[in-house]
């Protein structure tokens, strides 16, 4: 028992969270009693005696947990434990929920941890499509119906879509530069083990009095500076998400820039690499906006400090610049590593070069570039400086040049290619092209100010955010899953199944949101539990189709459960790839590469006679050394 | 591998020539359909006009998209036990610097076009009425400035023809001010004014929607709107008994403008 206790582990991170949860509980009731106030401040915002043990406990249990234990020791002088690797690899199941520094192990920790939240989101939508299905109030109640839609969006945001990315990213990347590992292997578990923690802040958030969080996922001030104590529960929620992405964005940043393998030039990285690398460059400066955001909420429910009560000075839309100036860029932070999934699937099943690499490079860097000049076009209506909006209005339009250039040139891949559809990633990646191009249309028209100012804030809204993050994002997802699954579990995963999920979930989303344009520009506003009873029949049909959307996501869970105990052993290349990652054995090796590969070319060289990416350990004999690196100077 | 042989090899004549047909059908479709409901404001067909024209271009884009792509999969598809590869083509730059000015071209007339309908829609003119909005959970006011300044609950009533510029003042959160026939929306903010400029010009009642989350009570924030002939409404308003509330009427003389006065050039 005690050297359970000693020792980094669930036993310790429990303690440490009941620690952490009776110091902050004790500091605050003893604070009180000092200076001579009720013990407990129960008005609806207030609560410090159950907020500052929100933010202790989990502190707590990541000390406890282990993710401290080297770098503490390290500040103290005291002897670092040597790493004998029993934190590198995973040999069972187990070694999934312990502390671990391997980007592989960790890139599916991350992967089923977010899934995990998706299906809870997911359980979210249909309950609230089962509400919508009629006009009037059948299920829920207006309150609970708020904290629905509210927790299903942030669940999906800040626990799912952006997080499910760095897992992917995680496991491929550094095996695609030909790296053995990430940059900084404990700031990389620590940056996953507060994702669960903000997930289990963001769901616990329904037990709080009050109810869980019921401003919308983007918590306007002063509704959220007023809200019961649920919003607290979201304003801690987003500091751990946010810190954790933040974290993997520096890791991902430094691992990029410094871990290629000798002659992996700029313009020979493979475009899922650029894209991380462009995500990357958005999370930490954008992400650090966010997280003062929902500082700035919770300072004024519990400490007064009146930043948007304007009765006492402060500024109501401020909260709303703050706020976009993040929330625009993580609509690319959550797009970017997709583009990235689909150019790496596109070229591999066309057995093409990627048509204009560098212009698709350089297109992702402009679309970072321009997305930190936009926010605005989320407040066309908001009662800004009115000014604001005409330039703001021209840069949004403008980003749909480099969107378009990226579609464009897949399309341009595909031509003179012999492309192949017997995977399910390639499904995926072909149906994205065609349902992110509607939601860049909606896009562009939300971006001019006089439609948004008829469409803003109704289901014309919850149409293109759906076709934005669903048809594309989460396509993209899959894409990536399907795609890299044999090297993740070293098993194929059942087409059949995949082509089910595939098709039920294509014309799921497009039966669900394609309706939803129509009665939004046709009058029905969005964050509603009731509407006018012209739209009932639409309704009972986008919510029939939701349902079936949801079901057949099930169908995807089982493939995956099922196909990773008995799928049959994948080999190394299932799609005959050029990356690296292909190179190496499914799953790979603990410690990725004997020997570090050598790049010698482009990734893409589909076709090009004798053309090599790298050359792998053992193969070096009768090839030419790595040529220098000129090729990446331009 | 030189331009001019890859594109030799693909029926681009055929190509186009579905392009615009599937263009046609689309937009034959989607104009013959009424998407944002009755008109009835001066801005209304403007804003309708700009969709269309937004139609126009998306169902050309769209259909490039798709006849390129299910073209490509007719024809590239790899037949059954071919394991070569495609060919290696890298690019080409002509191609590339097309696909980025055509599109810019085309944002920027659309933005330029919205640049345009939106200085319409928000050209004052000088015998507009100004009618106070007032906003709180969960529910809406007005106010009619003048020698006795009355009020009304629940019901907006304004005049046909005439320009009305709305004062928003809202009380404890955001509200926002929505009639989808007047495809004018504005939020209402807490401690400053907004405003919204509208010229009704259809006699008919209509709703009054809450576009901004507020609380429990948002999806039941709604107001009736009356637009009437001139007539009509001034019986209506002599009708009014009640004054804006005190607390209602000092948010109107102590919110501040959105926009502040014209930066002065010169000083020190
Ligand atoms: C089965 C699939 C899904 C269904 C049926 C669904 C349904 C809905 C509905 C009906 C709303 C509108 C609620 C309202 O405004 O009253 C909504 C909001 C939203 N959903 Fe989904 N959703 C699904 C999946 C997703 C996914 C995968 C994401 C993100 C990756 C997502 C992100 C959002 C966001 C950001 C909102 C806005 C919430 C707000 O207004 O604060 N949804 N969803
Ligand atoms: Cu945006
Ligand atoms: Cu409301």
């Amino acid at each position: 028992m005690l050297a359970a206790i000693k020792r980094p582990g669930w036993t310790r991170g429990a303690l440490g969270a009941l620690a952490g949860a009776a110091f902050g509980f004790g500091l605050v009731i003893s604070l009180r009693a000092i200076s001579g106030l009720p013990l407990y401040q129960t008005e609806q915002t207030g609560y410090p005696h159950v907020v500052v043990p929100l933010i202790l406990a989990p502190l707590g249990f990541l000390a406890g947990f282990g993710c401290f234990d080297y770098w503490l020791r390290w500040a103290a002088g005291a002897p670092t434990i040597p790493d004998d690797h029993s934190q590198h690899g995973a040999r069972s199941w187990k070694d999934y929920f312990r502390f671990n520094t391997d980007h592989k192990v960790i890139g599916i920790q991350y992967i089923c941890t977010t899934f995990f939240f998706f299906f809870v989101g997911g359980l979210m939508a249909m309950l609230i499509r089962a509400e919508l299905a009629q006009p009037g109030t059948q299920i829920v109640d207006a309150a609970t119906y708020n904290s629905l839609f509210s927790t299903h969006a942030v669940l999906m945001i800040f626990v799912f879509v952006i997080p499910v990315f760095a897992g992917i990213a995680n496991y491929v990347l550094p095996l695609m530069i030909g790296a053995p590992d990430m940059a900084f292997p404990r700031l990389n578990a620590l940056s996953f083990w507060m994702l669960p923690l903000a997930g289990i802040l963001f769901v616990g958030s329904f037990l709080a009095p009050g109810g869980a969080f019921d401003a919308g996922w983007t918590g306007y001030a002063p509704l959220s500076t007023g809200a019961p104590l649920g919003q607290s529960f979201f304003n801690l929620g987003v500091q751990f998400a946010g810190a954790s992405s933040i974290a993997t964005a520096l890791n991902f940043l430094v691992t990029i820039i410094t871990m290629r393998a000798p002659g992996m030039t700029f313009w020979r990285m493979p475009l899922l690499v650029w894209a991380n690398l462009s995500t990357s460059l958005l999370v930490v400066a954008a992400t650090p906006f966010i997280a003062g955001a929902q500082f700035m909420v919770l300072f004024d429910r519990l400490l007064h400090t009146n930043l948007f009560q304007f009765a006492s000075g402060g500024d109501v839309i401020s909260y709303q610049h703050i706020f976009w100036f993040y929330s625009h860029p993580a609509v690319y932070i959550m797009m970017l590593p997709g583009f990235g999934i689909i150019s790496e699937v596109i070229s591999t099943h066309a057995r093409k070069p990627i048509f204009g690499y560098r212009l698709m490079a350089l297109a992702l860097i402009g679309i970072v570039v321009l997305s930190y000049s936009v926010w605005a076009h989320h407040m066309f209506v908001a009662g800004m400086f009115s000014w604001l909006r005409v330039p703001m209005m021209l840069t949004t339009l403008l980003i749909a040049v480099p969107t378009g250039i990226k579609i464009f040139s897949w399309l341009g891949t595909l031509y003179f290619g012999k492309i192949h559809t017997y995977s399910t990633s390639m499904l995926f990646a072909l149906a994205f092209i065609v349902t992110f191009t509607i939601g860049g249309i909606s896009g562009v028209m939300l971006g001019m100010v006089p439609i948004d100012i008829h469409v803003s804030d109704t289901y014309f809204i919850v149409a293109h955010i759906h076709f934005v993050l669903f048809g594309g994002s989460v396509f993209t997802i899959f894409a990536g899953i399907y795609h890299w699954f044999p090297k993740m579990t070293g098993r194929m995963y059942d087409e059949k199944l995949g082509r089910v999920h595939f098709w039920g979930t294509l014309i799921g989303t497009w039966g669900t949101f394609i309706p939803m344009h129509w009665i939004g520009m046709d009058g029905m506003p969005r964050r509603v539990e009731d509407y006018a009873s012209q739209f009932g029949n639409w309704n009972l049909m986008i919510s029939c189709f939701a349902f079936m959307l949801g079901a057949i996501q099930l169908v995807f869970l089982y493939n995956m459960i099922v196909s990773w105990r008995f799928g049959p052993k994948a080999p190394a290349n299932p799609w005959r790839a050029n990356s690296i990652e292909w190179q190496v054995s499914s799953p790979p090796p603990i410690f990725n590469f004997d020997e570090i590969p050598r790049v010698v070319g482009g990734p893409y060289e589909y076709g090009v006679p004798g053309a090599r990416h790298a050359i792998m350990a053992g193969e070096g004999a009768d090839v030419p050394a790595a040529e220098p690196s000129v090729v990446g100077s331009a | 591998m030189p331009a001019a042989s890859m594109y030799g090899r693909l029926p681009i004549l055929k190509m186009l020539a579905a392009i615009i047909a599937m263009t046609v059908v689309i937009c034959a479709v989607m104009l013959s359909i009424n998407w944002d409901g009755q008109a009835a404001s001066t801005a209304a067909p403007k804003i309708d006009d700009l969709l269309n024209v937004m139609i126009i271009i998306s169902s050309f884009v769209f259909s490039v998209v798709i006849v390129a792509l299910f073209y490509a999969l007719w024809k590239f598809k790899v037949k059954p036990g071919d394991e070569s590869d495609g060919e290696p083509i890298h690019g080409n730059t002509r191609l590339e610097i097309a696909w980025t000015l055509i599109p810019t071209i085309i944002v920027l007339f659309g933005g330029g076009y919205s640049w345009k309908v939106l200085d319409e829609i928000e050209e004052p003119v000088k015998d507009a009425m100004t009618v106070d909005v007032f906003s709180q959970q969960y529910a809406w006011s007005f106010g009619y400035p003048g020698k006795d300044n009355v009020y009304s609950q629940g019901e907006l009533h304004v005049p046909v023809y005439r320009q009305i510029q709305f004062k928003m003042h809202a009380q404890d959160v955001i509200h926002s001010f929505w009639v989808p026939e007047w495809r004018i929306k504005k939020d209402n903010v807490p401690g400053i004014t907004t405003t919204a400029i509208v010229t009704p010009d259809r006699v008919g009642t209509y709703q009054l929607i809450c576009t901004e989350l507020c609380g429990f009570g948002h999806a039941s924030m709604r107001a009736t709107v009356v637009v009437e002939p001139p007539g009509q409404f001034q019986k209506w308003v002599a009708g009014l008994k009640e004054k804006v509330p005190q607390p209602l009427e000092q948010s109107v003389t102590q919110d501040t403008e959105t926009n502040p006065p014209p930066l002065t050039a010169g000083g020190a």
